[in-house]
C-alpha cells in the first residue's frame, strides 16, 4: 500500500486539450459573382446555415453591394464543411482566417 | 413555360408548371454537357491503390484548366496554395457526386415529351443546385456581367444563347420564389 507521496518527483503541467496553439477562428467568405441571383443566395444561406430570412437577406446584400460577406465562422473544420456545402450550392466561397 | 406555381395543402404541397418540348430539349441538352464536363473532371483523379482500398477518394489538387469547370470547383482559399491544393484534393469527389445527383434528379423528374412536371420540395432543391450550375457554366461560357445589356447588339454571336441564359434565370428565379413559400417537410 502507498504511502503519502512524498513532494513530486515530477512536475504536472495542467492538462491542455492541444498541444499546439488553438486554431485562430476562421470565416467563410461568400464573393459577388455576376450569375448567382439574388433570391437563391439568400435562400442558400437560410438553407444551409438556417439563418432567418433578414438575416440571409442582409449578408445576400452585403455581398451584391460590398463584393463579399462574412456568412459564417469558426473552427477550421467546421469553416471549411461549411465552404464545401455553399460550393455544391454553386456560391463562390472560399475560407480565410479571422 | 410559366412561373412555378404552388398547388396542394399542408406536407402535400408541390410546385408545378409545364414545359414546352423543345425547352425540355435545351435544358436536357445543357443538363448533359453540365455531366460530361464533371465526369471528365472525375477521370483526371489520381489512381490510387490505397484508396480503391479503402474507399476514400482523392480528386487532383491542381485546379481545373477549363474555365468553366474551374467555375463549378472554386478553390476552397486564396491565402495559401498549399492548403487550398489540398482541400480541393479532399474535398472535389465529393463535390462533383454532389453535383452529378442533382443533375441526374433533374434528367428524371423531366419528361423528354415536356409537359407538366411537379416537384416535392426536396426534388425543388435538387432542381435549384442543378439549375444553377447550369447557368453558371453558360454564364461563364458567355463571359456574363452584372452590366451586360438584356439585348445584344446584332452580329454578336452570343445573342442566341443569352437568351437561353435568361430564360434559365426566369426558371431559376421563379422557382426559388415558389420554393420559399413552401414549408419543409420533416
Amino acid at each position: 500500500m502507498a504511502g503519502p507521496l512524498s513532494a513530486p518527483t515530477t512536475q504536472v503541467d495542467p492538462v491542455v486539450e492541444d498541444a499546439t496553439s488553438p486554431d485562430l477562428p476562421w470565416q467563410a467568405v461568400v464573393w459577388n459573382d455576376p450569375v448567382n441571383l439574388m433570391s437563391y443566395v439568400t435562400y442558400v444561406l437560410q438553407k444551409i446555415f438556417g439563418y432567418p430570412e433578414p438575416k440571409a437577406t442582409a449578408l445576400m446584400l452585403d455581398v451584391h453591394h460590398k463584393g463579399k460577406a462574412a456568412v459564417s465562422a469558426g473552427d477550421k473544420d467546421k469553416i471549411e464543411a461549411d465552404v464545401a456545402k455553399l460550393h455544391a450550392a454553386g456560391l463562390w466561397a472560399t475560407m480565410q482566417k479571422a | 413555360m410559366k412561373s412555378w406555381n404552388k398547388t396542394g395543402r399542408g406536407e402535400r404541397q408541390v410546385l408545378v408548371t409545364e414545359f414546352e418540348p423543345q425547352e425540355v430539349a435545351v435544358l436536357r441538352g445543357l443538363l448533359r454537357e453540365v455531366r460530361q464536363m464533371l465526369e471528365g473532371r472525375s477521370a483526371e483523379a489520381p489512381v490510387d491503390e490505397l484508396a480503391k482500398l479503402t474507399g476514400m477518394r482523392t480528386g487532383p489538387s491542381k485546379r481545373p484548366t477549363d474555365r468553366v469547370v474551374a467555375r463549378l470547383l472554386p478553390d476552397f482559399t486564396f491565402e495559401d496554395a498549399d492548403l487550398a491544393a489540398g482541400l480541393r484534393s479532399l474535398h472535389e469527389p465529393e463535390l462533383i457526386s454532389a453535383k452529378l445527383e442533382v443533375n441526374q434528379h433533374v434528367l428524371e423528374s423531366l419528361p423528354e415529351e415536356g409537359g407538366r412536371v411537379e416537384l416535392r420540395p426536396d426534388v425543388a432543391d435538387a432542381w435549384l443546385t442543378a439549375l444553377n450550375d447550369v447557368r453558371l457554366a453558360l454564364g461563364t461560357a458567355l463571359d456574363v456581367s452584372e452590366d451586360m445589356p438584356d439585348d445584344l447588339p446584332a452580329g454578336d454571336p452570343r445573342a442566341e444563347h443569352l437568351g437561353v441564359y435568361q430564360w434559365l434565370t426566369f426558371v431559376q428565379d421563379s422557382l426559388v420564389h415558389g420554393r420559399m413559400q413552401v414549408r419543409e417537410r420533416k
